[in-house]
């Protein structure tokens, strides 16, 4: 990233002459060709399908008939009228708030524990990790059905039912298959943990610090940003789980929605009911969502997120 | 815990120990739903619920050979190809479209640079349903829909922020001189791109090729609203059709397909392990 001074002395070797102008303008026109797939995409496949969803979300619209403005009814219906609609926000939040801290917190345990580790890193870091592929596959969401159904292993193991079958279980089912994907997250922290310069244990050390005052004084400081940055990636993802609901439930959220997560609520509303506005309300709720989330994270990371290059703060 | 201290003198072996078997025993709680799935792609019909033995009492082949035969009539070999058609599509229009833009973020000026990578870094970070319902109402009047052109042309037009973003860090890392010495020796910037830049990118390349065919390639969503004529399903899409079902004779077969589903991601992480672990490490976190 540094280099990226080098051409400052570059430029000034040879200042263009007034008549020499199309030079630059030739290089500024390669950027724009280089730039031009995204340029399309981010038109035609970003910005104006969010303008294109959030007029949508004011209007009764069935895919076949011409969308009709209802102004703000579908927003009325969900706050107001639609018990689903929060039953989705809770299971939601629920799985969000129970998922991602046990995953980053397992995530955080084994990374510290490998890296103290001398032989066998490598191949735990891998074998850790092959989860977190594997996981979002739809055949592992099966796996999961089949093994917490009744019958399945954990009825077994445990004598507790099958938990896909129970209202206040099937949650955890789903929270489960996550926290087993802890992998991705760990690889990072790890890669964090091994950037932290040894000197400064051994400078803690000879001051007299006990490994927990060098783990809360050391490796939590040095490692927040990494923290943060996992938060942040694992918290938007799980607001957008989809594939393990739908295999869990069959699609339709059960039992008593309480697998009902947000996404998909919202493509029963979109694509099964033919309620087009309707969901893209709810779209642009969750956006407005994860927006909102993402800034408080973002804010309250003011607190507690240490940036060693920019210096104290 | 998280130092081994040399200096303390006295052999920590048992420490080391221990921090292998707990390893150890974690990892055979992870592997577990995996040998699960192995074994029960093998098991008659009868021992699948009544047995909590993970291996089978006699192999059970057969469930396979009806996996191959498919659903709706459709062999396992064409869900197959349709399933790499998609991934290889996918992965040719990644790298080709996030490299070229990355370059432009990367190595080029241009007005508005500023505003519009930061426009790109937000769009990570943006949920894919905001944009959803509007893709396909386009690709409806466009008449894509039950085609593949919604799920693979999208990644021709550099949709997938993250590895933009990806190769841009990486391209930011090589040495500016390189260009330098191509622009004096009279490469413009598709030559400095194509013969410079490019063949250095290769490991941040390679690590989107990886990732977007493990993505691509478990993706169920994007398929699931796209895709209905059977004979266009993808192996995802296939076991799909195996949800609603909830009758344990078809438990075999169907756990038999998931292994078959599986196959190609797993030998994807025995081959690639080293640039996935690697890249998910430097997904941008590092600078």
């Amino acid at each position: 990233m540094t280099t990226t001074e080098i051409p400052a002395t570059a430029r000034t070797r040879q200042p263009d002459p007034p008549g020499k102008r199309p030079r630059t303008r030739r290089r500024e026109g390669a950027a724009w060709v280089f730039l031009s797939p995204w340029v399309l995409g981010a038109a035609v496949l970003t910005l104006l399908p969010m303008a294109v969803s959030l007029y949508l979300s004011f209007t009764d619209y069935d895919l076949f008939n011409p969308p009709r403005w209802v102004g703000l009814r579908n927003y009325t219906q969900m706050f107001t009228e639609d018990p689903r609609y929060w039953r989705s926000v809770g299971a939601t939040l629920t799985y969000v708030v129970i998922a991602v801290p046990l995953q980053l917190g397992l995530a955080l345990v084994v990374a510290l524990a490998l890296k103290s580790m001398r032989r066998g890193r490598g191949f735990y870091r891998s074998a850790f990790y092959a989860p977190s592929l594997l996981g979002a596959s739809m055949s592992i969401a099966l796996v999961w059905r089949a093994v917490f159904n009744d019958g399945g292993t954990v009825d077994n193991l445990l004598g507790t039912g099958g938990w896909v079958n129970r209202p206040g279980w099937a949650l955890f089912a789903v929270a489960l298959l996550t926290v087993w994907q802890f992998g991705a997250p760990m690889v990072i922290f790890l890669a964090g943990l091994q950037q932290i310069p040894a000197e400064l244990y051994e400078a803690a050390s000879v001051d007299g610090a006990s490994r927990r005052r060098q783990f809360l004084s050391i490796t939590v400081p040095m490692l927040s940003p990494v923290i943060f940055f996992n938060l942040v990636l694992q918290t938007i993802q799980a607001f957008q789980v989809f594939t393990p609901a739908f295999a869990v439930s069959a699609g339709k959220g059960g039992p008593a929605d309480s697998t009902l997560f947000y996404t998909l609520y919202l493509y029963d509303r979109g694509f099964v009911a033919s309620h087009m506005g309707y969901a893209s309300a709810m779209a642009w709720v969750l956006l407005l969502a994860i927006g909102a989330v993402t800034a408080v994270l973002f804010r309250t990371s003011r607190n507690w997120v240490f940036y060693a290059s920019e210096g104290d703060r | 815990m998280t130092i081994s201290t040399a200096a303390a003198g006295k052999p920590v072996a048992w420490r080391r120990v221990a921090l292998h078997v707990g390893c150890l025993a974690a990892l055979l709680v992870m592997l577990y739903p995996l040998a699960w799935l192995l074994a029960t792609s093998l098991k008659p019909a009868d021992e699948v619920i009544a047995s909590l033995d993970l291996l089978p009492g006699s192999l059970e082949w057969s469930n396979y050979r009806t996996a191959l035969d498919g659903v709706n009539d459709v062999s396992v070999w064409r869900l197959l190809g349709n399933s790499l058609f998609i991934a290889g599509g996918a992965v040719v229009g990644n790298v080709l479209s996030c490299s070229l833009a990355a370059y432009a973020f990367a190595r080029l000026r241009f007005r508005f640079r500023g505003p519009l990578f930061a426009f790109m870094i937000a769009t990570i970070m943006l949920p894919h349903h905001a944009v959803l319902i509007p893709q396909y109402i386009i690709f409806n009047q466009l008449g894509m829909v039950n085609t593949y052109w919604p799920l693979i042309l999208p990644k021709f037009l550099a949709t997938e922020a993250f590895f933009v973003f990806l190769v841009v860090q990486f391209m930011r890392g090589l040495p500016r001189e390189l260009e330098e010495a191509a622009r004096i020796d009279g490469c413009g910037p598709f030559r400095s791109f194509f013969s410079v830049i490019l063949p250095l990118t290769r490991p941040a390349l390679i690590t989107t090729a990886i990732f977007t065919f493990i993505w691509t390639w478990n993706d169920f969503f994007t398929q699931l609203i796209y895709l209905f004529s059977p004979e266009k399903f993808t192996l995802t899409l296939a076991l799909r059709s195996f949800v609603d079902a909830s009758s344990t004779s078809a438990f075999g077969p169907m756990f038999a397909m998931s292994v078959i589903a599986l196959l190609p991601i797993v030998l994807f992480f025995l081959a690639f392990q080293r640039f996935l672990v690697e890249g998910m490490a430097n997904s941008g976190i590092k600078g």
